[in-house]
């Protein structure tokens, strides 16, 4: 038989995470701080409004681009929060998770060859969906420093001739770092200067604890050059739902609008349904997201730093990424011993680029309880680490 | 801080005050001030135990009662709940808009119980025009919690 498969994707290297979540899934009985998701259900109101839309027999498609109230919604939310306008019937989309928007973005602005700038540790779709439409992903390695934040300097460093998208991920997973308007205005104006598009990944845009979220494309001279992406999975928990959207300059969008359209046809009609009400009354629900996952947030990185872990302080997201290097073992290493010894997993932060070497994430979206327990369990493990290197 | 610290322990008093601290980025003995303060100005009232009392075998009964009163010169709705609340039976009063005056939350032992204390205590006040007795029979969800909800995790282990 012939070879049934594409070098491309042959050639992909699996997740990090997939790696490990194969480990742990051999224990059975370990405890997680290794979630990338909400520990919150959905609103109620907001599931109310998903089953009352199935009640009604609103099982078929939506338009691609989707519910003409939900990009409505999606517009007004955008100018409120964000301080950017976008046209609901042109410049909105609504897509399958956050998920779906990049992989959009990329294929509708990338010419083979096309370089695209990933600042890592970042999430681990950007580079694979870089590769799979044809553009060389170009690594730029932030730096703990640096709080994790992409300074001017070091894009610099990384563009050439082919550059052609920066991908911008901020709040950022796997590190929590985020980008203040400070840092966004030296990035943009060397964006503007080397005349870049740049992708913006906004997903936890509503899970910042430092002032408010900035994005980049509500500074001047960046509408017309940015993608924006955000979604309903963090800020309203609502990862399962799987709904995403992005909002772009018309041309951009149509080319992704096209692709979506062959691709996915529309996102699910219930979830969008739902997601109508989540953005209507559902700022409420958000705040006292925040506002509980900011005292977790300070619970955890107080109880590290107690421990002797020293860690960063993030100010975005629902992770902190410690520095593990004084332990002199690999963050793989380091995250495989721990569960063997303690039943903590934790991902190791090489699962989100080379740069994550040294790092764990560690979530903080579980209960108190939880944390206390799991967190007690890396006390004791660490304590034993730095006992045997005496 | 003061709304910070009660929307916590409201959900869970029995938090420790140096968690409560980190979680507020506070110093413990601010927050352990603030607390006491709160207690002196009868902002915090007391600490009590939400118990799922079904799961007990020990008998107890709930009634919410509806009370209808003439308020009567000289002495308003605040001097008959008076009379009323003083009653170890009676769990929690309340003045209310609506066809009836207050609602009368009582807990006895028995149905019998509860019964006798209407009929012989809370009926014969002067000021009490009508009552009516609802006896609860399940308890759902009380001081926002879900009495029953399974609490498990089902999210899987390790996400990106």
């Amino acid at each position: 038989m012939r070879n049934p498969l594409s070098e491309k994707a042959v050639a992909l290297e699996p997740s990090g995470i997939r790696k490990f979540f194969d480990i742990v899934s051999e224990m059975p009985d370990a405890i997680s701080l290794g979630v990338g998701e909400p520990d919150f259900d959905t609103p109620w109101h907001v599931r109310e409004e998903g089953i009352y839309s199935l009640e009604k027999g609103r099982t078929f498609y939506t338009s691609n681009a989707g519910l003409k109230e939900l990009k409505q919604e999606i517009s007004s939310y955008l100018k409120r929060r964000c301080q950017v306008e976008y046209d609901p019937d042109h410049e909105i989309m609504v897509t399958v998770g956050g998920s779906e928007a990049i992989d959009l973005a990329l294929r509708a602005m990338i010419n083979p060859g096309d370089e695209v700038l990933i600042p890592t540790p970042c999430y681990v779709s950007y580079y694979p969906c870089a590769v799979l439409a044809d553009a060389v992903p170009v690594v730029i390695e932030l730096k703990e420093e640096n709080e994790f934040r992409l300074t001017a300097e070091e894009l610099l460093a990384h563009i050439t001739p082919k550059t052609k998208v920066l991908i911008l991920p901020f709040p950022n997973n796997p590190t929590g770092a985020i980008m203040e308007r400070k840092d966004l205005e030296s990035i943009a104006k060397v964006v503007q200067e080397k005349d870049i598009m740049v992708i913006t990944d906004e997903i936890y845009s509503e899970l910042t604890y430092s002032g408010s979220h900035v994005t980049i494309a509500s500074l001047p001279g960046m509408w017309e050059r940015t993608v924006l992406i955000n979604g309903f999975s963090k800020a309203y928990a609502m990862t399962g739902w799987r709904l995403g959207y992005t909002a772009a300059p018309r041309m951009i969008l149509e080319q992704m609008l096209k692709i979506h359209q062959y691709a996915i046809m529309c996102a699910p009609t219930t979830s969008q349904y739902a997601a109508v009400e989540a953005m209507r009354n559902g700022d409420d629900d958000v705040a006292m997201m925040r506002e509980s996952y900011d005292q977790r947030r300070r619970f955890v990185l107080q109880t590290l730093k107690e421990m002797g872990l020293s860690c960063f302080e993030p100010k975005g997201a629902f992770y902190v990424f410690p520095n593990i290097k004084r332990f002199g073992m690999s963050s793989e290493e380091f995250a495989e011993t721990l569960l063997k010894e303690e039943k903590v997993a934790v991902v190791p932060g090489s699962a989100f680029g080379s740069c994550g070497e040294g790092f764990i994430r560690i979530s903080y979206a579980y209960s108190l309880k939880a944390l206390k327990e799991a967190l007690g369990r890396v006390e004791r493990f660490v304590k034993r680490l730095e006992e045997k290197r005496k | 801080m003061r709304e910070k610290i009660l929307s916590i322990i409201e959900k869970n008093s029995r938090i420790d005050v140096k968690d409560l601290a980190a979680m507020l980025g506070k110093e413990e003995t601010d927050v352990m001030n603030e607390i006491a303060a709160m207690e002196s100005e009868g902002i915090i009232c007391g600490y009590h135990t939400l118990i799922n009392w079904d799961k007990v075998t020990e008998e107890k009964v709930t009634a919410l009662i509806e009370v209808k009163v003439a308020p009567q010169r000289g002495m308003g709705f605040d001097s008959i709940a008076e009379r009323i609340y003083h009653y170890d039976e009676v769990h929690a009063a309340y003045l209310v808009s609506g066809a009836f005056d207050f609602m009368v939350i009582l807990e006895g032992k028995t149905m019998k119980d509860v019964a006798l204390f209407v009929s012989s205590k809370l009926s014969p006040l002067e000021s009490v025009l009508s009552t009516a007795t609802h006896f609860v029979l399940k308890k759902y969800k009380d001081h926002g919690t879900v009495l029953e909800e399974k609490t498990t995790d089902e999210r899987m282990l390790v996400t990106p």
